[in-house]
């Protein structure tokens, strides 16, 4: 019998920033696949073009940086803040919309700030909301769900050939919003009443959930974001619609609407612009829910995940500062960077 | 006053220290009325006559100001200027004061302003305040007109559009379309587009400054090099 001696550390990790990056983008699948069912290819083709983008842009600063281009393109930081980017924009996008926004997304919001790790806000939506207040019209017009154009006529989208009116229509939380207060209105919306909440998006978002659940049980993301995020959507939506509920949309319509799931699990996660503690996290992630809600409920805008997630990624070191656990042997936490 | 070096004076106020890409004053009117270069060029422009007038005026009576009180005193001086640009703007470009509104009367709080009065004019002759106040309102004014032009043909594809309110009918038809059927870029217009202009024209300067400190660099071991080792070992030629 021989023993087999090797010194300490016995357990090898064979994760890295690359192998994690994949996951995330595995388990953005479902969330696609569904995408693709009820929106038409549109989305498919804005992610694939996303990619493209993201990758000559990260590779071309990366050059102008000194950098090594290879190393860092391996670590597929940049395809993930173009899927997410894809994902976000409406199958409707033309060809010119997704470069300028993702272009932006890598230049200005990752690479100018010091690359992946130093960007103080989530790329990927720092690119959605240059674009949403640059080009509302075309960042607004969805597809009618179930109504979904064929892969033609998405390539025609795609290559801003084919007008946008005659596919487009209102997304549920559009039509909540313009009707609210309304019951005979909200009634006579199709698209409100779909078998769980909005037609079409509600699958969509289940399948984020899916695939968010993957990232939880893969030990990519813990449950604190998406949970505190969840919650802090639900709770004043279900207070606000119990004391009125034809002013206010349920809770579970807001958790399965726009971009609720996606932000939940893929976008208010990012490891680099989120809060770092425990406590810290499930702060973050409460605010962002809640002011995803009131945005939805009296903003100008139908939705808000991006404006959310932004607002509280500049909060973040501020949370961090009064989150901070107590390390063992100290009475109180340290705070800041002194002793 | 022999030794006043109008040379550097004028590299300081274009370049060296440049108000708007060194000094970093005067944000405010600098940020907010580059929507156009019409906006710019008119607001530059009243920024500088409001500093060579301030200047001129400051460096009269800085014998007779003491320090206690100079900085009250200057502002007076300044705000006087100020108003009399405004009622200029009001008589004659009517249209371009409407729109430039507020920003004409806050050129008394921008900083480039007063810092000049006290950091230059205040210690210098009426000639060579002049000549300082002059260089730094044009350097303010390039920097206005460049983030101007930027953000005017990133946000409307268009350059010079209704500078008639600057200099008559005659200019109606300056506008140029540099870009057909633009849709039109609205972060550009908007405040966000002013900070991101502002910093990469920081940025470029910062560039060029580096890449021309190389170049000296460059020049200065270029010249022939004399050893001034001293060899203690081996033959000495």
């Amino acid at each position: 019998m021989s023993l087999i001696t090797s010194s300490s550390p016995h357990a090898s990790v064979k994760n890295n920033t690359g192998a994690f990056m994949r996951q995330v983008i595995y388990a953005t699948l479902p969330g696609l696949a569904v995408l693709t069912w009820q929106f038409g290819w549109g989305t498919v083709i804005n992610v694939l073009w996303a990619v493209v983008v993201a990758l000559v842009s990260e590779a071309l600063f990366l050059k102008a940086r000194g950098r090594s281009i290879g190393f860092y393109l391996k670590d597929y930081s940049a395809v993930v803040t173009a899927v997410l980017l894809g994902l976000a924009l409406p199958p409707t996008a033309p060809w010119w919309l997704t470069l300028v926004g993702v272009s932006f997304a890598i230049i200005v919001a990752k690479q100018l700030y010091g690359g992946l790790g130093m960007n103080p806000f989530n790329p990927a939506m720092v690119g959605y909301v240059l674009l949403l207040i640059s080009f509302p019209v075309a960042m607004t017009q969805w597809i009618s769900p179930g109504d979904a154009p064929s892969l033609q006529q998405s390539l025609q989208l795609f290559a801003g050939q084919l007008p946008v009116d005659g596919l487009s229509g209102a997304t549920p939380l559009d039509t909540f919003r313009t009707w609210a207060g309304d019951e005979a209105a909200l009634a006579s919306h199709p698209i409100l009443h779909g078998e769980l909440a909005g037609q079409g998006w509600e699958w969509v978002n289940l399948a984020f959930l899916l695939g968010g659940l993957y990232l939880i049980s893969r030990k990519i993301i813990t449950w604190h974001i998406p949970a505190g995020f969840l919650a802090g959507l639900a709770a004043p939506a279900l207070v606000a619609w119990l004391i009125d509920p034809v002013r206010f949309a349920d809770p579970l319509f807001h958790m399965l609407s726009g971009g609720a799931m996606l932000g939940a699990f893929f976008i208010a996660t990012d490891p680099v612009s989120a809060a770092t503690s425990r406590n810290g996290r499930l702060v973050y992630a409460l605010l962002i829910g809640v002011l995803i809600w009131v945005i939805r409920s009296f903003g100008g805008y139908p939705d808000a995940v991006a404006f959310s997630v932004l607002l509280l990624n500049l909060s973040a070191p501020f949370i961090d500062y009064y989150t901070q656990p107590r390390t063992y042997g100290h009475n109180k936490p340290n705070r800041g960077t002194g002793s | 006053m022999s030794d006043v070096n109008y040379k550097k004076i004028s590299m300081d106020g274009l370049w060296n220290n440049n108000p708007a890409t060194v000094q970093i004053l005067g944000l405010c009117p600098l940020l907010a009325v580059t929507g156009s270069v019409v906006n710019a060029l008119g607001l530059g422009l009243a920024t500088l006559v409001v500093l060579v007038g301030s200047n001129v005026c400051v460096s009269l009576i800085r014998h007779y100001v003491t320090d206690a009180v100079r900085l009250p005193a200057f502002v007076m001086i300044i705000a006087a200027m100020t108003t009399v640009i405004e009622m200029l703007m009001q008589a004659y470009t009517f249209e371009l004061y409407e729109i430039l509104g507020i920003f004409i009367p806050l050129i008394v709080t921008n900083c480039t302003v007063l810092g000049r009065a006290d950091a230059f004019a205040s210690k210098n002759g009426i000639l060579p305040s002049a000549v300082d106040g002059f260089m730094m309102g044009l350097g303010f004014l390039v920097i206005l007109l460049i983030l101007g032009g930027m953000r005017e043909l990133v946000g409307q594809g268009t350059l010079f559009t209704n500078m008639q309110l600057l200099f008559g009918p005659m200019a109606a038809h300056w506008q140029l379309n540099v870009i057909d059927n633009y849709g039109g870029f609205l972060l550009a217009i908007l405040p966000p587009g002013a900070f991101l202009g502002l910093g990469l024209i920081i940025a470029g300067k910062n560039v060029i400054d580096k890449r021309l400190k190389a170049i000296q660099k460059a020049k200065a071991s270029d010249e022939p090099k004399v050893s001034r080792r001293v060899r203690t070992t081996g033959k000495v030629s």
